[in-house]
């Protein structure tokens, strides 16, 4: 294969996973490591390099949208913002002494519990509880336009648990070069009560800070290569922009649940090849 | 009080929803660009990405990036536009800085400031800069 066939194929590939994880909200990121691994045949430090890089496109590109509608908290992003770039920098300084296959390995498991949290009913979380001392101190507790109309107020529990949670995800971005989205989202909906809406926004408006604290040590360390890496992220931006303007219209039910299956699929074939040394 | 808060905190929203746009497109142009001239000049050479090798100094330095750029390399290209791609969260965490000093926000603009620094860190710090 000629690198420009292998940039078309590399390109199509990208804006399909961009165009499901948008179509799905599941992000695409997720998808793009084992697709560039196992099926391109990518080395895993390069296929890292590239995904991250198109992580902050796609975030970038998205919470242009949303911070208009505001929904996103700008302070509860920022504050947690503290935790997942001092993670991220942690994992991307890890991701040099881990071994690919351990990797492979680590990624598998990843994906497998994506494709288990996408399953899993989300228990509602409580409303109306009462202010937390320590949130109120951080002035986090914010209103959001709700779908009554009118403004609706959160209270923002369990700020040092979120605070942690924050840290994982950030080291596992900064580890895998993906924007761990579903790891934020648990952390800030489940933990920190925070509204659905309010969580999901506000972590994709951290994505790509949190993408841009590891991507400065992948760089230098020569894991980003502008071969790959242009059709991964032209693909996937391309992609999730489609998504986003096709997503009003598009009935998601079904198509989550194959997502969920492919990424479950992928996780698999991650961890055979980890555990068996195929990668 | 409220309401001028508010307020602000609209306007601050919408530079930084205006600046994100910008950055993205900015890059995405420019690592096209410079993906159109990559596959002009090597496009029939065979790809390899099974062997890791890790990228030569000049393209993964800012100071290398921008010396082969500036001689029109389709690789350096690519990499000056995914630079301002990983700068375009970095403007905008400064830029936050400024809005909540507007806002007289002191405990925020040091939250903001800690952000910054670890990111201008990973960008400048970590040996990426020369």
């Amino acid at each position: 294969m000629n690198i420009f066939e292998f940039t078309i194929l590399v390109a199509a590939g990208s804006f399909a996973a961009g165009l499901l994880g948008s179509l799905t909200g599941l992000g695409g990121g997720v998808v793009l490591v084992p697709l560039l691994t196992l099926f391109f045949k990518v080395d895993i430090r390069y296929a890292i390099g590239a995904s991250l890089v198109s992580v902050i496109a796609t975030s970038s590109g998205a919470a242009a949208a949303y911070v208009k509608e505001g929904f996103s908290n700008i302070r509860i992003g920022m504050f947690l913002e503290i935790a997942t770039t001092v993670g991220a920098l942690v994992g991307a300084f890890l991701a040099a002494f881990v071994s690919t296959k351990a990797l492979a390995v680590i990624f598998g498991v990843m994906l497998l519990y994506s494709a288990y949290l996408s399953r899993r009913p989300r228990p509602r979380a409580e409303r109306n509880s009462l202010p937390d001392p320590l949130a109120t101190r951080l002035r986090l507790n914010g209103d959001f336009p709700s779908e009554e109309g009118g403004m609706r107020h959160y209270n923002v529990q369990r700020v040092p648990l979120g605070f942690s949670l924050m840290f994982g995800a950030g080291a596992l971005s900064g580890l895998l070069g993906i924007g761990s989205g579903a790891v934020k989202v648990l952390a800030m909906d489940q933990a920190m009560k925070i509204p659905f809406k309010v969580s999901t926004t506000t972590s994709n408006f951290m994505i790509g800070v949190t993408a841009a604290a590891s991507a400065g040590v992948y760089l230098s360390r020569g894991y980003v290569d502008p071969g790959l890496a242009m059709p991964v992220m032209l693909g996937v931006l391309a992609g999730s922009l489609m998504g986003a303007r096709i997503l009003v219209k598009a009935e998601t039910r079904v198509l989550r649940i194959v997502f969920s299956v492919v990424i479950a699929v992928l996780g698999l074939q991650m961890l055979y090849k980890g555990l068996t040394g195929g990668i | 009080m409220t309401t001028t808060r508010d307020w602000n905190d609209q306007r601050i929203e919408n530079m930084v929803g205006n600046l994100l746009r910008a950055g993205v497109s900015l890059s995405a142009f420019v690592v096209f660009v410079g993906g159109v001239i990559y596959l002009a000049r090597h496009g029939r050479s065979p790809a390899d990405y099974r062997v890791f090798q890790g990228e030569p100094s000049d393209l993964k330095t800012i100071s290398g990036i921008l010396r082969e750029a500036i001689r029109f390399r389709g690789r350096g290209i690519i990499q000056l536009g995914l630079l301002l791609l990983i700068a375009t969260p970095v403007v905008r965490v400064a830029l936050s800085i400024w809005g909540f000093a507007e806002e007289h926000d002191r405990l925020y603009m040091i939250f903001t400031g800690i952000v910054l620094i670890v990111l201008l860190y990973s960008l400048l710090g970590s040996g990426t800069a020369f």
